[in-house]
Protein backbone atom coordinates (compact mmCIF):
# COMPACT_ATOMS: atom_id res chain seq x y z
CA UNK A 1 0.00 0.00 0.00
CA UNK A 2 1.11 3.68 -0.62
CA UNK A 3 -0.15 4.94 2.44
CA UNK A 4 2.56 2.34 4.08
CA UNK A 5 5.11 4.58 2.43
CA UNK A 6 4.69 7.43 5.39
CA UNK A 7 6.84 9.44 3.93
CA UNK A 8 7.06 12.38 6.48
CA UNK A 9 7.20 15.14 3.55
CA UNK A 10 4.21 16.85 2.68
CA UNK A 11 1.82 15.38 -0.24
CA UNK A 12 1.65 19.67 -1.19
CA UNK A 13 3.47 22.53 -0.34
CA UNK A 14 2.68 25.76 -1.92
CA UNK A 15 4.59 29.18 -0.66
CA UNK A 16 3.65 32.62 -1.64
CA UNK A 17 1.96 31.64 -4.82
CA UNK A 18 1.08 34.11 -7.53
CA UNK A 19 -0.79 33.98 -10.62
CA UNK A 20 -1.03 37.06 -12.95
CA UNK A 21 -3.48 37.00 -16.22
CA UNK A 22 -1.93 40.49 -17.57
CA UNK A 23 -3.39 43.07 -15.08
CA UNK A 24 -5.83 40.82 -12.92
CA UNK A 25 -3.59 39.35 -10.24
CA UNK A 26 -5.77 35.88 -9.31
CA UNK A 27 -3.59 34.76 -6.64
CA UNK A 28 -1.92 36.86 -4.28
CA UNK A 29 0.67 35.20 -2.05
CA UNK A 30 -1.47 31.81 -0.78
CA UNK A 31 0.46 29.36 1.16
CA UNK A 32 -0.48 25.89 2.39
CA UNK A 33 0.28 22.59 2.74
CA UNK A 34 -1.51 19.30 2.58
CA UNK A 35 -0.16 16.38 4.79
CA UNK A 36 -0.23 12.40 3.23
CA UNK A 37 -3.24 10.64 3.95
CA UNK A 38 -5.18 14.53 4.43
CA UNK A 39 -8.41 15.52 2.94
CA UNK A 40 -7.74 18.95 2.45
CA UNK A 41 -10.76 21.73 1.34
CA UNK A 42 -10.09 24.99 -0.73
CA UNK A 43 -13.62 26.88 -0.26
CA UNK A 44 -14.51 30.04 -1.76
CA UNK A 45 -17.11 31.69 -4.31
CA UNK A 46 -16.32 31.35 -7.76
CA UNK A 47 -13.01 33.86 -9.13
CA UNK A 48 -11.42 33.14 -5.62
CA UNK A 49 -8.60 32.20 -7.08
CA UNK A 50 -9.27 28.32 -5.85
CA UNK A 51 -9.21 26.58 -9.68
CA UNK A 52 -6.11 28.65 -10.74
CA UNK A 53 -4.32 27.15 -7.76
CA UNK A 54 -5.40 24.08 -8.05
CA UNK A 55 -4.53 24.13 -12.14
CA UNK A 56 -0.71 25.13 -10.96
CA UNK A 57 -0.68 22.13 -8.89
CA UNK A 58 -1.88 20.03 -11.42
CA UNK A 59 0.23 21.38 -14.35
CA UNK A 60 -2.04 22.82 -16.37
CA UNK A 61 -0.82 26.48 -15.45
CA UNK A 62 2.41 27.90 -15.01
CA UNK A 63 2.79 30.36 -11.96
CA UNK A 64 3.83 33.77 -11.93
CA UNK A 65 6.18 33.48 -8.87
CA UNK A 66 6.22 31.23 -5.82
CA UNK A 67 7.30 27.86 -4.61
CA UNK A 68 5.23 24.68 -5.02
CA UNK A 69 5.75 21.53 -4.38
CA UNK A 70 3.66 18.15 -5.36
CA UNK A 71 4.52 14.88 -4.31
CA UNK A 72 8.02 15.96 -4.32
CA UNK A 73 7.83 17.34 -7.75
CA UNK A 74 7.92 20.74 -9.48
CA UNK A 75 4.17 20.56 -11.44
CA UNK A 76 5.50 22.62 -13.77
CA UNK A 77 7.43 20.75 -15.85
CA UNK A 78 4.73 18.31 -15.64
CA UNK A 79 7.21 14.98 -15.16
CA UNK A 80 5.30 11.72 -16.59
CA UNK A 81 5.99 10.24 -13.04
CA UNK A 82 4.04 13.01 -11.44
CA UNK A 83 1.20 12.57 -13.61
CA UNK A 84 1.68 8.43 -12.93
CA UNK A 85 0.77 9.56 -8.91
CA UNK A 86 -1.99 11.96 -9.51
CA UNK A 87 -5.94 11.75 -10.24
CA UNK A 88 -7.23 14.73 -11.20
CA UNK A 89 -11.39 15.56 -11.60
CA UNK A 90 -11.85 18.51 -13.49
CA UNK A 91 -14.99 20.68 -13.12
CA UNK A 92 -15.99 19.70 -16.44
CA UNK A 93 -14.25 17.38 -19.12
CA UNK A 94 -15.56 15.38 -21.97
CA UNK A 95 -15.29 11.39 -22.23
CA UNK A 96 -15.44 9.79 -25.78
CA UNK A 97 -18.99 9.80 -26.39
CA UNK A 98 -18.95 6.23 -27.74
CA UNK A 99 -17.06 4.48 -25.51
CA UNK A 100 -18.79 2.19 -22.48
CA UNK A 101 -17.77 2.91 -19.10
CA UNK A 102 -15.80 -0.58 -18.42
CA UNK A 103 -13.96 0.68 -21.99
CA UNK A 104 -13.21 3.82 -20.89
CA UNK A 105 -11.45 2.74 -17.59
CA UNK A 106 -10.04 -0.02 -18.82
CA UNK A 107 -8.30 2.08 -21.97
CA UNK A 108 -7.05 4.87 -18.89
CA UNK A 109 -6.02 1.85 -17.53
CA UNK A 110 -3.30 1.12 -19.84
CA UNK A 111 -1.50 5.18 -19.25
CA UNK A 112 -0.44 3.97 -15.61
CA UNK A 113 2.12 1.55 -14.45
CA UNK A 114 -0.03 0.27 -11.81
CA UNK A 115 -3.39 0.47 -11.85
CA UNK A 116 -5.97 -0.67 -9.86
CA UNK A 117 -8.31 -3.19 -11.28
CA UNK A 118 -11.37 -1.99 -13.79
CA UNK A 119 -14.07 -3.82 -11.50
CA UNK A 120 -12.54 -2.48 -8.74
CA UNK A 121 -13.12 1.02 -9.17
CA UNK A 122 -16.48 0.50 -11.21
CA UNK A 123 -17.56 -1.07 -7.89
CA UNK A 124 -15.76 1.87 -5.62
CA UNK A 125 -17.45 4.54 -7.87
CA UNK A 126 -21.00 2.58 -7.92
CA UNK A 127 -21.43 2.31 -11.61
CA UNK A 128 -21.44 -1.55 -11.24
CA UNK A 129 -25.18 -1.41 -13.27
CA UNK A 130 -23.70 0.72 -16.26
CA UNK A 131 -21.08 -0.64 -16.81
CA UNK A 132 -21.97 -1.77 -20.40
CA UNK A 133 -23.64 1.84 -20.96
CA UNK A 134 -22.05 3.99 -23.08
CA UNK A 135 -21.03 7.27 -21.81
CA UNK A 136 -23.24 9.69 -24.19
CA UNK A 137 -26.17 7.89 -22.40
CA UNK A 138 -25.12 8.32 -18.89
CA UNK A 139 -26.98 10.84 -16.75
CA UNK A 140 -25.30 14.26 -15.15
CA UNK A 141 -23.91 12.37 -11.92
CA UNK A 142 -23.28 8.95 -13.42
CA UNK A 143 -20.93 11.04 -16.09
CA UNK A 144 -19.22 12.58 -12.81
CA UNK A 145 -18.77 9.22 -11.13
CA UNK A 146 -17.18 7.91 -14.17
CA UNK A 147 -15.06 11.29 -14.18
CA UNK A 148 -13.95 10.40 -10.55
CA UNK A 149 -13.23 6.36 -11.69
CA UNK A 150 -11.17 7.43 -14.28
CA UNK A 151 -9.35 9.86 -11.81
CA UNK A 152 -8.92 7.14 -9.68
CA UNK A 153 -7.96 3.73 -12.19
CA UNK A 154 -4.28 4.94 -11.53
CA UNK A 155 -4.70 4.18 -8.31
CA UNK A 156 -3.17 7.96 -7.07
CA UNK A 157 -1.85 8.83 -4.04
CA UNK A 158 -3.21 12.83 -4.29
CA UNK A 159 -6.69 12.79 -5.80
CA UNK A 160 -7.53 16.61 -7.24
CA UNK A 161 -11.57 17.47 -7.17
CA UNK A 162 -12.56 20.30 -8.31
CA UNK A 163 -15.94 21.12 -7.57
CA UNK A 164 -17.23 17.40 -7.66
CA UNK A 165 -20.65 17.29 -6.75
CA UNK A 166 -21.40 20.53 -8.65
CA UNK A 167 -25.35 20.05 -10.02
CA UNK A 168 -25.83 17.04 -8.26
CA UNK A 169 -28.90 16.05 -6.22
CA UNK A 170 -29.34 15.56 -2.45
CA UNK A 171 -28.95 11.88 -2.87
CA UNK A 172 -26.54 11.69 -5.64
CA UNK A 173 -23.93 14.32 -3.36
CA UNK A 174 -24.74 11.90 -0.50
CA UNK A 175 -23.21 8.97 -2.36
CA UNK A 176 -20.45 11.02 -4.01
CA UNK A 177 -19.72 12.37 -0.41
CA UNK A 178 -19.41 8.61 0.57
CA UNK A 179 -17.36 7.36 -1.79
CA UNK A 180 -14.93 10.55 -1.20
CA UNK A 181 -14.72 9.33 2.49
CA UNK A 182 -14.04 6.10 1.54
CA UNK A 183 -10.65 7.85 -0.75
CA UNK A 184 -9.15 8.26 3.14
CA UNK A 185 -9.91 4.79 3.85
CA UNK A 186 -7.61 3.94 1.15
CA UNK A 187 -5.03 6.27 1.94
CA UNK A 188 -5.39 8.73 -0.76
CA UNK A 189 -4.40 12.61 -0.10
CA UNK A 190 -7.36 14.67 -1.52
CA UNK A 191 -7.40 18.29 -2.71
CA UNK A 192 -11.05 19.28 -2.77
CA UNK A 193 -12.38 22.52 -4.13
CA UNK A 194 -15.69 23.44 -3.54
CA UNK A 195 -18.55 26.19 -3.15
CA UNK A 196 -20.25 24.61 -0.77
CA UNK A 197 -19.55 24.37 2.61
CA UNK A 198 -21.47 21.64 3.99
CA UNK A 199 -19.36 19.48 1.76
CA UNK A 200 -16.35 21.23 3.00
CA UNK A 201 -17.69 20.53 7.05
CA UNK A 202 -18.54 17.09 5.55
CA UNK A 203 -15.58 16.09 3.94
CA UNK A 204 -12.25 17.86 4.83
CA UNK A 205 -9.76 17.61 7.31
CA UNK A 206 -9.00 21.06 7.32
CA UNK A 207 -10.06 24.16 4.83
CA UNK A 208 -8.59 27.21 3.86
CA UNK A 209 -11.38 29.75 3.10
CA UNK A 210 -10.12 31.66 0.18
CA UNK A 211 -11.22 35.32 -1.61
CA UNK A 212 -9.38 37.39 -3.51
CA UNK A 213 -6.67 35.76 -4.56
CA UNK A 214 -6.36 35.11 -0.78
CA UNK A 215 -6.19 32.90 2.30
CA UNK A 216 -8.64 34.43 4.82
CA UNK A 217 -8.61 31.50 7.23
CA UNK A 218 -7.57 28.08 7.66
CA UNK A 219 -8.20 25.22 9.99
CA UNK A 220 -10.32 21.91 10.55
CA UNK A 221 -13.73 22.96 10.39
CA UNK A 222 -14.68 23.14 13.90
CA UNK A 223 -11.78 25.24 14.21
CA UNK A 224 -12.44 27.68 11.88
CA UNK A 225 -16.08 28.14 13.47
CA UNK A 226 -14.89 29.02 16.83
CA UNK A 227 -11.51 30.17 15.97
CA UNK A 228 -10.12 33.86 17.31
CA UNK A 229 -12.52 36.42 17.23
CA UNK A 230 -15.69 34.83 16.42
CA UNK A 231 -18.26 35.23 18.70
CA UNK A 232 -20.80 33.44 20.83
CA UNK A 233 -24.26 34.20 20.04
CA UNK A 234 -26.72 34.37 23.35
CA UNK A 235 -30.36 34.87 22.13
CA UNK A 236 -33.34 34.85 24.31
CA UNK A 237 -36.84 36.20 24.43
CA UNK A 238 -37.58 38.63 27.04
CA UNK A 239 -40.89 39.32 28.73
CA UNK A 240 -42.35 42.09 26.15
CA UNK A 241 -41.76 38.78 24.01
CA UNK A 242 -39.38 40.72 21.92
CA UNK A 243 -36.33 38.34 20.48
CA UNK A 244 -32.97 39.91 22.20
CA UNK A 245 -29.75 38.43 20.23
CA UNK A 246 -26.32 39.52 21.81
CA UNK A 247 -22.88 38.64 20.70
CA UNK A 248 -20.35 38.55 22.82
CA UNK A 249 -16.53 36.94 23.36
CA UNK A 250 -16.78 36.21 26.97
CA UNK A 251 -20.54 34.41 27.28
CA UNK A 252 -19.52 33.29 30.97
CA UNK A 253 -20.03 36.51 32.37
CA UNK A 254 -22.84 38.05 30.24
CA UNK A 255 -24.96 34.62 31.15
CA UNK A 256 -24.11 34.91 34.54
CA UNK A 257 -25.23 39.14 34.37
CA UNK A 258 -28.87 37.79 32.23
CA UNK A 259 -29.60 35.01 34.79
CA UNK A 260 -28.92 36.57 37.76
CA UNK A 261 -31.00 39.85 36.71
CA UNK A 262 -33.73 37.53 35.67
CA UNK A 263 -33.78 35.78 38.86
CA UNK A 264 -33.71 38.87 40.77
CA UNK A 265 -36.95 39.95 39.44
CA UNK A 266 -38.68 36.37 39.56
CA UNK A 267 -38.91 36.42 35.12
CA UNK A 268 -37.73 33.48 33.31
CA UNK A 269 -35.53 33.82 30.64
CA UNK A 270 -37.66 31.94 27.79
CA UNK A 271 -35.96 30.00 24.68
CA UNK A 272 -32.71 30.98 26.20
CA UNK A 273 -29.64 29.48 23.34
CA UNK A 274 -26.02 29.89 23.14
CA UNK A 275 -24.58 29.06 20.15
CA UNK A 276 -21.21 29.15 18.03
CA UNK A 277 -20.82 30.38 14.67
CA UNK A 278 -20.91 27.88 12.10
CA UNK A 279 -18.50 27.32 9.39
CA UNK A 280 -21.23 28.73 7.25
CA UNK A 281 -20.85 32.24 9.72
CA UNK A 282 -17.70 32.56 9.46
CA UNK A 283 -17.70 31.64 5.64
CA UNK A 284 -20.34 34.47 5.20
CA UNK A 285 -18.23 37.46 7.51
CA UNK A 286 -15.05 36.55 5.75
CA UNK A 287 -16.38 36.83 1.97
CA UNK A 288 -18.98 39.40 2.22
CA UNK A 289 -18.03 42.10 0.09
CA UNK A 290 -16.37 45.14 1.96
CA UNK B 1 4.96 2.10 -17.69
CA UNK B 2 4.05 0.88 -21.27
CA UNK B 3 6.44 1.32 -24.07
CA UNK B 4 5.38 4.31 -26.52
CA UNK B 5 4.86 2.23 -29.49
CA UNK B 6 2.37 0.20 -27.50
CA UNK B 7 0.59 3.21 -25.53
CA UNK B 8 0.68 4.44 -29.56
CA UNK B 9 -1.18 0.83 -30.78
CA UNK B 10 -3.70 1.22 -28.08
CA UNK B 11 -4.49 4.18 -28.17
CA UNK B 12 -4.66 4.00 -32.58
CA UNK B 13 -6.72 0.60 -31.49
CA UNK B 14 -9.26 2.58 -29.32
CA UNK B 15 -9.34 5.28 -31.33
CA UNK B 16 -10.83 3.26 -34.71
CA UNK B 17 -13.42 1.22 -32.14
CA UNK B 18 -14.58 4.59 -31.58
CA UNK B 19 -14.82 5.76 -34.89
CA UNK B 20 -17.19 2.44 -36.31
CA UNK B 21 -19.11 3.19 -33.49
CA UNK B 22 -20.67 6.69 -34.59
CA UNK B 23 -22.12 4.29 -37.57
CA UNK B 24 -23.75 7.18 -39.24
CA UNK B 25 -20.50 9.03 -39.43
CA UNK B 26 -18.30 6.04 -40.63
CA UNK B 27 -20.58 5.06 -43.35
CA UNK B 28 -20.81 8.43 -44.98
CA UNK B 29 -17.12 8.84 -44.50
CA UNK B 30 -16.75 5.88 -47.17
CA UNK B 31 -19.76 6.62 -48.75
CA UNK B 32 -19.13 10.03 -50.02
CA UNK B 33 -16.45 9.66 -52.60
CA UNK B 34 -18.62 6.34 -53.81
CA UNK B 35 -21.72 8.92 -54.53
CA UNK B 36 -19.34 11.07 -56.47
CA UNK B 37 -17.73 8.83 -58.56
CA UNK B 38 -21.04 7.32 -59.10
CA UNK B 39 -23.06 11.23 -60.26
CA UNK B 40 -19.49 12.24 -62.06
CA UNK B 41 -19.30 8.57 -63.45
CA UNK B 42 -22.77 8.91 -64.83
CA UNK B 43 -22.51 12.45 -65.72
CA UNK B 44 -19.43 12.03 -67.87
CA UNK B 45 -20.01 8.50 -69.22
CA UNK B 46 -18.19 7.34 -72.30
CA UNK B 47 -15.63 10.35 -71.74
CA UNK B 48 -12.80 8.99 -71.07
CA UNK B 49 -10.50 12.12 -70.56
CA UNK B 50 -13.46 13.34 -68.56
CA UNK B 51 -13.23 10.46 -66.39
CA UNK B 52 -9.46 11.01 -66.25
CA UNK B 53 -9.39 13.66 -64.40
CA UNK B 54 -11.98 12.74 -62.12
CA UNK B 55 -10.86 10.04 -60.90
CA UNK B 56 -7.99 11.25 -59.29
CA UNK B 57 -10.06 15.34 -58.53
CA UNK B 58 -11.98 12.28 -55.97
CA UNK B 59 -9.10 10.72 -54.75
CA UNK B 60 -7.27 14.25 -53.69
CA UNK B 61 -10.81 15.21 -52.42
CA UNK B 62 -10.62 11.90 -50.47
CA UNK B 63 -7.20 13.01 -48.92
CA UNK B 64 -8.23 16.40 -47.97
CA UNK B 65 -11.67 15.08 -46.34
CA UNK B 66 -10.40 12.25 -43.74
CA UNK B 67 -7.39 14.54 -42.82
CA UNK B 68 -7.92 18.36 -42.90
CA UNK B 69 -11.88 18.43 -42.80
CA UNK B 70 -11.44 15.25 -39.80
CA UNK B 71 -8.96 16.56 -37.92
CA UNK B 72 -10.25 20.28 -37.57
CA UNK B 73 -13.93 18.90 -36.56
CA UNK B 74 -11.95 16.04 -34.35
CA UNK B 75 -10.06 18.58 -32.55
CA UNK B 76 -12.29 21.03 -32.17
CA UNK B 77 -14.85 19.13 -30.35
CA UNK B 78 -12.28 17.16 -28.26
CA UNK B 79 -11.03 20.37 -27.15
CA UNK B 80 -14.34 21.92 -26.65
CA UNK B 81 -15.38 18.97 -24.86
CA UNK B 82 -12.02 19.02 -22.39
CA UNK B 83 -11.26 15.55 -23.52
CA UNK B 84 -8.08 17.26 -24.32
CA UNK B 85 -7.53 18.60 -21.11
CA UNK B 86 -8.42 15.40 -19.33
CA UNK B 87 -6.24 13.04 -21.69
CA UNK B 88 -3.25 15.40 -21.08
CA UNK B 89 -3.77 14.86 -17.14
CA UNK B 90 -2.61 11.71 -17.32
CA UNK B 91 0.19 10.40 -17.93
CA UNK B 92 -0.09 8.79 -21.66
CA UNK B 93 2.45 11.55 -23.68
CA UNK B 94 0.71 14.11 -25.63
CA UNK B 95 3.27 12.72 -28.70
CA UNK B 96 0.95 9.50 -28.54
CA UNK B 97 -2.14 10.40 -28.07
CA UNK B 98 -2.03 13.27 -31.17
CA UNK B 99 -0.27 10.35 -33.17
CA UNK B 100 -3.32 7.65 -32.47
CA UNK B 101 -5.45 10.72 -33.77
CA UNK B 102 -3.07 11.32 -36.98
CA UNK B 103 -2.87 7.24 -37.70
CA UNK B 104 -7.33 6.87 -37.54
CA UNK B 105 -7.00 9.65 -39.75
CA UNK B 106 -4.98 8.35 -42.48
CA UNK B 107 -5.95 4.73 -42.02
CA UNK B 108 -9.60 6.41 -43.24
CA UNK B 109 -7.21 8.17 -46.32
CA UNK B 110 -5.85 4.43 -46.65
CA UNK B 111 -9.56 2.86 -47.14
CA UNK B 112 -11.00 6.06 -49.10
CA UNK B 113 -7.83 5.89 -52.10
CA UNK B 114 -8.56 2.20 -52.20
CA UNK B 115 -11.96 2.25 -53.03
CA UNK B 116 -11.38 4.94 -55.31
CA UNK B 117 -8.32 2.86 -57.13
CA UNK B 118 -10.68 -0.25 -57.01
CA UNK B 119 -13.49 1.77 -58.78
CA UNK B 120 -11.63 3.34 -61.37
CA UNK B 121 -10.65 -0.50 -62.34
CA UNK B 122 -13.68 -1.93 -62.29
CA UNK B 123 -16.02 0.95 -63.61
CA UNK B 124 -14.06 3.79 -65.23
CA UNK B 125 -11.55 2.00 -67.64
CA UNK B 126 -8.58 3.22 -65.73
CA UNK B 127 -6.58 -0.11 -64.99
CA UNK B 128 -4.85 -0.17 -61.72
CA UNK B 129 -2.62 2.91 -60.80
CA UNK B 130 0.64 2.83 -63.51
CA UNK B 131 2.94 4.49 -61.33
CA UNK B 132 2.54 2.84 -57.59
CA UNK B 133 5.45 4.53 -56.26
CA UNK B 134 3.57 8.16 -57.40
CA UNK B 135 0.50 7.30 -56.32
CA UNK B 136 2.08 6.22 -52.74
CA UNK B 137 4.31 9.51 -52.64
CA UNK B 138 1.80 11.44 -53.64
CA UNK B 139 -0.57 10.55 -51.05
CA UNK B 140 1.35 10.43 -47.94
CA UNK B 141 2.84 14.02 -48.67
CA UNK B 142 -0.58 15.21 -49.13
CA UNK B 143 -1.88 13.25 -45.99
CA UNK B 144 1.02 15.06 -44.28
CA UNK B 145 -0.13 18.38 -45.34
CA UNK B 146 -3.50 18.91 -44.59
CA UNK B 147 -3.79 16.81 -41.51
CA UNK B 148 -1.06 19.54 -40.18
CA UNK B 149 -3.45 22.73 -41.47
CA UNK B 150 -6.17 20.56 -39.84
CA UNK B 151 -4.49 20.59 -36.73
CA UNK B 152 -3.74 24.22 -37.29
CA UNK B 153 -7.22 25.18 -38.57
CA UNK B 154 -8.36 23.67 -35.28
CA UNK B 155 -6.62 26.50 -33.06
CA UNK B 156 -8.96 29.22 -35.56
CA UNK B 157 -11.85 27.72 -34.33
CA UNK B 158 -13.69 29.60 -31.61
CA UNK B 159 -16.28 26.84 -31.12
CA UNK B 160 -17.59 23.21 -31.84
CA UNK B 161 -20.48 25.39 -33.34
CA UNK B 162 -18.81 27.26 -36.01
CA UNK B 163 -16.74 24.53 -37.10
CA UNK B 164 -18.81 23.52 -39.98
CA UNK B 165 -18.86 26.75 -41.33
CA UNK B 166 -15.23 27.21 -41.01
CA UNK B 167 -14.16 24.17 -42.15
CA UNK B 168 -16.43 24.19 -45.50
CA UNK B 169 -15.53 27.81 -45.87
CA UNK B 170 -12.32 26.28 -46.74
CA UNK B 171 -12.96 23.19 -48.29
CA UNK B 172 -15.14 23.35 -50.55
CA UNK B 173 -14.06 26.98 -52.30
CA UNK B 174 -10.51 24.81 -52.49
CA UNK B 175 -12.20 21.84 -54.12
CA UNK B 176 -14.25 24.20 -56.64
CA UNK B 177 -10.75 25.62 -57.46
CA UNK B 178 -8.55 23.00 -57.81
CA UNK B 179 -9.90 20.75 -60.39
CA UNK B 180 -11.88 18.07 -57.99
CA UNK B 181 -14.47 17.63 -61.09
CA UNK B 182 -12.76 19.12 -64.24
CA UNK B 183 -9.74 19.96 -65.77
CA UNK B 184 -7.75 22.50 -64.17
CA UNK B 185 -7.26 23.72 -67.54
CA UNK B 186 -10.57 25.65 -68.05
CA UNK B 187 -10.45 27.56 -64.98
CA UNK B 188 -9.53 31.12 -65.33
CA UNK B 189 -5.48 32.21 -65.09
CA UNK B 190 -6.38 34.29 -61.70
CA UNK B 191 -7.81 30.97 -60.20
CA UNK B 192 -5.77 28.49 -61.40
CA UNK B 193 -2.73 30.08 -59.86
CA UNK B 194 -4.13 30.52 -56.37
CA UNK B 195 -5.39 26.38 -57.43
CA UNK B 196 -1.48 25.57 -57.37
CA UNK B 197 -0.20 27.93 -54.90
CA UNK B 198 -2.52 26.20 -52.64
CA UNK B 199 -1.93 21.70 -51.78
CA UNK B 200 -4.80 20.43 -53.53
CA UNK B 201 -4.21 21.21 -57.43
CA UNK B 202 -0.46 20.01 -57.24
CA UNK B 203 -1.70 16.81 -55.17
CA UNK B 204 -4.06 15.99 -57.78
CA UNK B 205 -1.22 16.81 -59.97
CA UNK B 206 1.04 13.85 -58.54
CA UNK B 207 -2.46 12.17 -57.74
CA UNK B 208 -3.35 11.98 -61.58
CA UNK B 209 0.38 10.99 -62.88
CA UNK B 210 0.00 7.61 -60.58
CA UNK B 211 -3.52 6.78 -61.01
CA UNK B 212 -3.60 7.68 -65.07
CA UNK B 213 -1.05 5.88 -67.77
CA UNK B 214 0.76 8.73 -69.78
CA UNK B 215 0.92 11.14 -67.01
CA UNK B 216 4.52 10.76 -66.22
CA UNK B 217 6.52 9.34 -63.67
CA UNK B 218 7.18 10.71 -59.93
CA UNK B 219 9.98 13.07 -61.75
CA UNK B 220 7.35 14.84 -63.74
CA UNK B 221 5.64 16.12 -60.52
CA UNK B 222 8.31 17.65 -58.36
CA UNK B 223 6.94 21.04 -58.35
CA UNK B 224 3.76 19.82 -57.44
CA UNK B 225 5.69 18.38 -54.52
CA UNK B 226 7.57 20.57 -53.73
CA UNK B 227 4.87 23.10 -53.12
CA UNK B 228 2.89 20.13 -50.71
CA UNK B 229 6.00 19.96 -48.99
CA UNK B 230 5.74 24.10 -48.10
CA UNK B 231 2.18 23.36 -47.02
CA UNK B 232 3.50 20.89 -44.88
CA UNK B 233 5.94 23.18 -42.99
CA UNK B 234 3.59 25.78 -42.85
CA UNK B 235 1.13 23.22 -41.34
CA UNK B 236 3.74 22.37 -38.62
CA UNK B 237 4.64 25.92 -37.86
CA UNK B 238 1.41 26.48 -37.22
CA UNK B 239 -0.33 23.86 -35.74
CA UNK B 240 2.52 23.60 -33.29
CA UNK B 241 2.74 27.20 -32.43
CA UNK B 242 -1.24 27.34 -31.92
CA UNK B 243 -1.91 24.45 -30.44
CA UNK B 244 -3.93 24.76 -27.38
CA UNK B 245 -5.83 21.58 -25.21
CA UNK B 246 -8.25 23.66 -23.56
CA UNK B 247 -10.81 25.83 -24.98
CA UNK B 248 -10.54 29.66 -24.16
CA UNK B 249 -13.83 31.02 -22.82
CA UNK B 250 -14.05 34.33 -21.62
Amino acid sequence: MMAAMASTEAAIEVRELRKSYGELEAVRGIEFSVSRGEIYGLLGPNGAGKTSTVEILEGYRERTSGHVSVLGFDPTDRPRELRARIGIVLQSSGIYNYATVAEAIAHFASFYPHPRDVDEVIGLTGLVEKRGDRARNLSGGQRRRLDLALALIGDPELIFLDEPTTGFDPAARHAAWQTIRSLRDLGKTVLLTTHYLDEAQELADRVAIIKGGRILAEGSPSELGVGAGSRYRVAYTDRDGAVSVVETDDPTSLLHELTGEALAQGERLRSLSVTRPSLEDVYLELTADA
Amino acid sequence: MPSNALALWRQYRFERRMFWRNRSAAFFNFLLPLIFLALFGAIVHGHQNELDVIVPGIAGMSVMSTTFTALAYNLTFMREQGILKRIRGTPLPSGVYLGGLALNAVTNTAIQIAIVVVAGRVFFNLGWPPQPLTLVVFVIAGVAAFALLGAALSHAIPSFESAPAVVNGVFVPVILISGVFFDVKHVPGFLRDIAQALPLEPLINGLTGGLVAGHGSIGHHLTALAVIGFWALVGVVLAVRGFSWEAHRA
